[in-house]
C-alpha cells in the first residue's frame, strides 16, 4: 500500500479494498512513529484528517469518486488552511491559525482529498536545506545526518519516508525540484500563473509557484489536475482552458515512445561545478533517453551564470516588502516588552524572524533604496529578461531542456548553514527557470553513494503535459523513482 | 503681500475618495460610518497569503476624470508599492502609482474674484493616479493604547496633482472649488469634506520676482476651503516674515491648526522616508484600451465648462450667471430643464428665479435642489405666465409660495383657483383709478404741487384696491393720463 501509485490507491478506495479512514489512519500512525526523527510535519490534527476521510468515504459510497477522493496528502505549511496552524516555518507565525483556505487547499478539499498535516519548510521558504525552519531541521530519510533540501524539505521527506502518498510544495528558486532531487521524488514547478497563489504565503511574488511532489510523473499529473486553474482572486493567475495534464501518459508504450523529441542540453549545465557522480547519473539518463528515441541537441543559455545574482536581488527585494505585514500589530508574534511603536516593530521582527530571513530583508531593503534601485533592482530585471530570451532562443532548437537539478546530492546537516553563498549556489541549475517563469521538474535518475540524484527537465511555457510525459516514459523503463529508503518500517 | 514685492507659488495635491461601492483591491464595502473594522476583509487586514484584485470601477472613475480635464488616459500604467511601517497600513506598504500614473496632464479652468477684478485662468495638472487609502489610528479612550480601524483601508483614491500654477490663496481656493465641483459633477466622488472624501495638501513657496522657485513647505490634510485659505495665507506670511528677517525656509511637511490658525512642522526633509517604490508584482500593469475609454466617455454628462459656454453663447447669460448655474450638476440640470420647458427666450428670467427665489428658499430650508418642492416644470409654467403678462412678478412670488408649500398643481391651476390673474381690462383699471383719485385728494394735490412721491402712493392705493392684480404699467399710464401729467 505504501508504494502504491495514486491511481492504485484510488482503485483500492473505489473497490472498497480499503477505506479512506483506514488509509488516513495508516499514515497518521506512521507519522506518529517516524515524524519525531524525520521532523517532516510541523502540525497534524488527526481528528480533522479523519473527519475529512470519513466524508470522503461517504462520497465514495455514494459513487461520487474523483481521482483524489479519499487520498491523504501532506500540505506545505506555506498554504493557509482554515482552522490549521499556518506557520511558514517561522516563529513569527508559530501561533497563527488561518481563518481562511488557500485556493490550492480549497481545490483539494473539493476533490475529496484528505489533509494529513502541514509540512516543515525553510522559514518563509528561504533556504535550500530546511535548516532555517523555526521548528528545527528536517532529516533526509535516505540518510538522517543529511538535509532533505529546501525549502519544501518537509514535503519531500514526508513523501520519501512514506509518511504521505504525495504532497504539495512551492518553488521560488528551486524549492520543489531541489528537495525532490535530494529525496528521490518527482516534483513539478508549473509555468508561473498556472496554480493560484491566493492563500500561499508570499516569499517573492513574481517567482513563487506551487506544484506537486510525488513518487512519479503520473502522480504529479493527477495532483496538478486538481491544483491548476484560473483564479479571479490572483491577478497573476492565467485564464486558460482547463487541461488534463495526464492526457499524454496513457498512449501505449512503444519501443521508441519519444521518437522525434528534441532534448536540448545547455552547455552551461555540463561545465564545471557539478559533482562527477551526479554528472555520471545524468549522462546515463541521457543514454536512456536516446534509447527511448529522443534526439540530443546542444543549446546555450549564455546568461544563466547571472541567474543567481539576479535572483538574489529580485527575490529579496520582493520579500522585504512582502514580509512587512509581519509587524506584530494584528496577528503573529509580538515582543512581550517594548517601549514605543518603533520599538515594538523592531523587537517583534528581531525576535520573530530568523537569521536568513533577516539577511534577505536587509538585502532587499538595500537594493530598493533610493540611489541603489537602478543599479541593482532595475539591472536585475534586465538580466531576468535576457535569461528569458535565452530560453526562448533555446526552445527554437529543442522541445525540452535536460540537465542536473542540483550540483550535488544531499549534503550533511550544518555543512553549508554557515555559508550563505555556498547555499545559494546549490540552486544554480533551478533559479533561471523561475526567473523565466517556465515549467520545470525533477525526477530520480540514479544514486551516488546511496544518495538520490535528480534529473531536471525544463519545458516551454504551458508545456507541463509534455514534460510529464517525457518523465513518465523514462519512469516506465527505469525503477529509480520506485525505490524507498530503508529503516522506516 | 505683493505690495512687499514677493511672488507666491502654490501647487495642490488632492486626495479624492472614489465613489465605488467596494474597495480598490478587495470586495469589502466602502460605506462611511460603520463600526470599527467590520468593513475590513482578509485583504484589508493583510492576512498572510492574500492578494489584491483591481476594482475596474475605480479605473473607470480615473478615466472619467482624465476625459473631463482634457488629459491623456495612459494606455499602460503601473501600480507600485510605497513601503513604510505604520499601524494603520496593514501590509507595510501602500499600493499606489509612481512612475507611470493613469492620468497625465490636463487642466482645470478657474474663475477668480468677482466684478471688475474677476479673471479666468487654467491650472495645469501634472498627473492623477490611483491608490488605496490607509486605515485610521484612534488615539482616544483605549486605556493608554491606540486603536486601529481598518474600515477605510483600501478605499480607492485618485490623487490629483497640479503644477505650481497658483499664486494666491484665492486662486488655490478657486481651484479646489472647481475641482470639487468637477469630481462631484462627473460622479466619481461624493465630495463630502467632513468625512474626508476630498482632502487637499498645499505646497507653498515664495520668491522675489524673477528668482528661481523658493523652498516649499507642504501643508497636509486640509479638509475645508476655509482652512485651505487660512492655512495658505498664514504660511505665506510666515515664509515672507522668515525670509525678511534673514532666515531660511527648510523643506518641511506642516500641519494647520484651525484653533490657533497657525501651521506647525510635522517632519522635515531630514526625516523624510525612503519609500522604496517598486512595481507591485501582485498586479499586472493596468492596460486601458481605447475602446474602454470610448465606452466610458459615452457615460459622461455634458461637462461644466461646455455647459457654461453654452449658457453664455446660446442663452445669452452673463459669465457670472453661467458660472453660478454650473456650480453643480444638479443646479445645471434643473436650470436646463426649466429652460427647455419655458423656452430659451425666458432663459434670463429662469436664471433669475433659480439663483434668486428658489436658491434662497432652498438655502433657508437647507434643501438640495434635487429635493426642491417646486419642480423644474412647475417653475417653467410660472415663468411663462410672467412672460405673457398673465401675472406680475409680485403675484408670481405668491404662486411660487403656493407651489413651494406642496400645492401639487401647475402655476396655471393656482392662478385660476386663487383668482390671481392680472387685470388688464383698461375699463376695470380705470374704474379703480377714478375711485382712488376721488378718495385721495390730498395726494393728488401734493403731486400737482410737484411731489413725485405722492404719485407712488397713488399707485400703491390702486394696486391695493386691485389686490395686487392690476397690470402695473397700465395703472401707471392711466394715473399719469388722469393727473394730466
Amino acid at each position: 500500500m505504501l508504494n502504491s501509485s495514486l491511481k492504485e490507491l484510488a482503485q483500492a478506495l473505489a473497490g472498497k479494498k480499503i477505506s479512506s479512514v483506514e488509509l488516513t489512519q495508516l499514515y497518521l500512525d506512521r507519522i506518529a512513529r517516524h515524524n519525531p526523527a524525520i521532523n517532516a510535519y510541523v502540525s497534524t490534527q488527526p481528528e480533522r484528517s479523519l473527519a475529512q476521510a470519513k466524508a470522503a468515504d461517504a462520497r465514495i459510497a455514494a459513487g461520487d469518486i474523483g481521482p483524489l477522493t479519499g487520498i491523504p496528502l501532506a500540505q506545505k505549511d506555506i498554504f493557509c488552511a482554515e482552522g490549521w496552524l499556518t506557520t511558514c516555518g517561522s516563529k513569527m507565525l508559530a501561533n497563527f491559525v488561518s481563518p481562511y483556505d488557500a485556493t490550492v487547499i480549497q481545490k483539494f478539499d473539493a476533490a475529496g482529498a484528505v489533509n494529513l498535516g502541514k509540512t516543515n519548510m525553510d522559514e518563509f521558504a528561504m533556504g535550500s536545506s530546511n535548516e532555517t525552519s523555526f521548528f528545527g531541521p528536517v532529516k533526509n530519510p535516505w540518510d538522517q545526518s543529511r538535509v532533505p533540501g529546501g525549502s519544501s524539505g518537509g514535503s519531500a521527506a514526508a513523501v520519501a519516508a512514506r509518511l504521505a502518498p504525495a504532497a504539495t510544495g512551492t518553488d521560488t528558486g528551486g524549492s520543489i525540484r531541489q528537495p525532490a532531487a535530494l529525496c528521490n521524488l518527482t516534483g513539478l514547478k508549473p509555468t508561473y500563473g498556472v496554480v493560484s497563489r491566493w492563500g500561499m504565503i508570499a516569499f517573492a511574488s513574481s517567482l513563487d509557484q506551487a506544484g506537486p511532489m510525488a513518487r512519479s510523473a503520473e502522480d504529479c499529473g493527477l495532483l496538478l489536475n486538481a491544483m491548476a486553474g484560473f483564479d479571479p482572486k490572483d491577478s497573476t493567475s492565467l485564464e486558460r482552458p482547463v487541461e488534463d495534464y495526464t492526457r499524454e501518459l496513457n498512449a501505449p508504450a512503444t519501443a521508441k515512445p519519444l521518437a522525434g523529441l528534441k532534448i536540448g542540453l545547455p552547455k552551461e549545465f555540463f561545465g564545471e561545478g557539478c559533482d562527477a557522480a551526479v554528472m555520471a547519473a545524468i549522462q546515463a539518463a541521457i543514454e536512456q533517453y536516446k534509447a527511448l528515441g529522443a534526439e540530443m541537441v546542444e543549446v546555450s543559455l549564455p546568461n544563466m551564470k547571472l541567474s543567481v545574482p539576479a535572483y538574489y536581488v529580485i527575490a529579496p527585494a520582493e520579500a522585504s516588502s512582502n514580509l512587512s505585514r509581519f509587524d506584530g500589530v494584528r496577528y503573529g508574534y509580538r515582543a512581550p516588552e517594548y517601549d514605543n511603536l518603533d520599538d515594538m516593530y523592531a523587537k517583534s521582527r528581531a525576535q520573530g524572524f530568523g537569521a536568513e530571513v533577516k539577511r534577505r530583508i536587509l538585502i532587499g531593503t538595500y537594493v530598493l533604496s533610493h540611489g541603489y534601485y537602478d543599479a541593482y533592482y532595475l539591472q536585475a530585471q534586465r538580466i531576468r529578461r535576457l535569461i528569458a530570451e535565452d530560453f526562448v532562443a533555446a526552445f527554437k532548437q529543442c522541445d525540452v531542456i535536460l540537465g542536473p537539478t542540483s550540483p550535488s546530492t544531499a549534503f550533511k546537516l550544518g555543512d553549508k548553514a554557515g555559508d550563505p553563498v555556498q547555499m545559494y549556489l546549490s540552486d544554480i541549475y533551478t533559479i533561471a527557470v523561475n526567473l523565466a517563469g517556465l515549467p520545470g521538474m525533477s525526477l530520480p535518475c540514479g544514486f551516488a553513494e546511496g544518495l538520490p540524484v535528480g534529473l531536471q527537465l525544463i519545458g516551454n511555457y504551458f508545456d507541463e503535459a509534455r514534460l510529464l510525459n517525457v518523465a513518465h516514459r523514462y519512469q516506465q523503463v527505469t525503477d529509480w523513482h520506485g525505490r524507498a529508503p530503508a529503516g522506516l518500517e | 503681500m505683493s505690495a512687499r514685492n514677493w511672488e507666491v507659488v502654490i501647487g495642490i495635491e488632492t486626495h479624492t475618495q472614489l465613489a465605488t461601492r467596494s474597495k480598490i483591491f478587495s470586495g469589502a464595502s466602502t460605506a462611511f460610518g460603520a463600526a470599527p473594522n467590520v468593513q475590513a476583509s482578509a485583504v484589508d487586514l493583510a492576512l498572510p497569503g492574500v492578494l489584491p484584485v483591481l476594482n475596474r470601477g475605480a479605473v473607470e472613475c480615473a478615466i472619467k476624470f482624465g476625459l473631463s480635464i482634457g488629459a491623456e488616459v495612459a494606455e499602460k500604467s503601473v501600480f507600485a508599492r510605497k513601503n513604510y511601517f505604520y499601524p494603520d497600513l496593514p501590509k507595510g506598504y501602500q499600493i499606489s502609482q509612481f512612475e507611470l500614473p493613469v492620468v497625465v496632464g490636463g487642466g482645470v479652468r478657474i474663475q477668480v474674484g468677482q466684478g471688475d477684478k474677476a479673471y479666468e485662468k487654467v491650472v495645469r495638472l501634472t498627473r492623477a493616479h490611483l491608490e488605496e487609502d490607509a486605515g485610521k489610528s484612534l488615539h482616544e479612550d483605549f486605556h493608554g493604547k491606540s486603536g486601529i480601524d481598518l474600515n477605510r483601508a483600501g478605499t480607492p483614491l485618485l490623487e490629483i496633482v497640479t503644477e505650481p500654477d497658483m499664486c494666491s490663496s484665492a486662486e488655490a481656493v478657486a481651484y479646489a472649488k472647481a475641482l470639487h465641483a468637477l469630481v462631484r459633477w462627473i460622479g466619481i466622488c461624493d465630495g463630502n469634506m467632513q468625512e474626508g472624501s476630498f482632502r487637499c495638501d498645499a505646497n507653498v513657496s515664495v520668491r522675489r520676482p524673477g528668482e528661481p522657485l523658493g523652498t516649499r513647505r507642504e501643508i497636509k490634510n486640509l479638509n475645508s476651503f476655509r482652512f485651505l485659505q487660512q492655512a495658505i495665507d498664514y504660511e505665506i506670511q510666515w515664509q515672507i516674515d522668515t525670509l525678511e528677517d534673514g532666515g531660511k525656509i527648510q523643506q518641511a511637511t506642516v500641519l494647520f491648526d484651525p484653533d490657533s490658525g497657525e501651521t506647525r512642522v510635522m517632519r522635515t526633509k531630514e526625516d523624510a522616508h525612503d519609500y522604496r517604490y517598486f512595481p507591485d508584482p501582485d498586479l499586472l500593469p493596468l492596460v486601458i484600451s481605447r475602446e474602454w475609454v470610448e465606452r466610458t466617455k459615452a457615460t459622461l454628462p455634458e461637462l461644466p465648462e461646455a455647459k457654461r459656454q453654452r449658457f453664455m453663447e446660446q442663452l445669452g447669460l452673463s459669465a457670472y450667471d453661467a458660472t453660478a448655474l454650473t456650480a453643480s450638476l444638479e443646479v445645471a440640470d434643473y436650470f436646463d430643464a426649466v429652460v427647455t420647458a419655458a423656452g430659451a427666450a425666458n432663459a434670463k428670467s429662469a436664471a433669475n428665479w433659480v439663483m434668486g427665489e428658489l436658491s434662497a428658499r432652498l438655502n433657508k430650508e437647507d434643501k438640495d435642489i434635487a429635493a426642491s418642492p417646486v419642480s423644474a416644470a412647475q417653475l417653467a409654467g410660472l415663468i411663462a405666465r410672467i412672460a405673457d403678462n398673465t401675472i406680475s412678478n409680485n403675484i408670481a412670488k405668491k404662486v411660487f409660495e403656493a407651489l413651494w408649500n406642496g400645492e401639487d398643481a401647475s402655476a396655471d391651476e393656482i392662478i385660476e383657483k386663487q383668482g390671481l390673474k392680472q387685470i388688464t381690462d383698461t375699463g376695470a383699471i380705470e374704474k379703480l383709478v377714478d375711485e382712488v383719485l376721488a378718495a385721495n385728494a390730498a395726494n393728488v394735490a401734493e403731486y400737482k404741487a410737484g411731489k413725485e412721491k405722492a404719485f407712488n402712493a397713488l399707485v400703491g392705493q390702486v394696486m391695493k384696491a386691485a389686490k395686487g392684480k392690476a397690470n402695473p404699467q397700465q395703472v401707471n399710464d392711466l394715473l399719469k393720463a388722469k393727473l394730466g401729467g
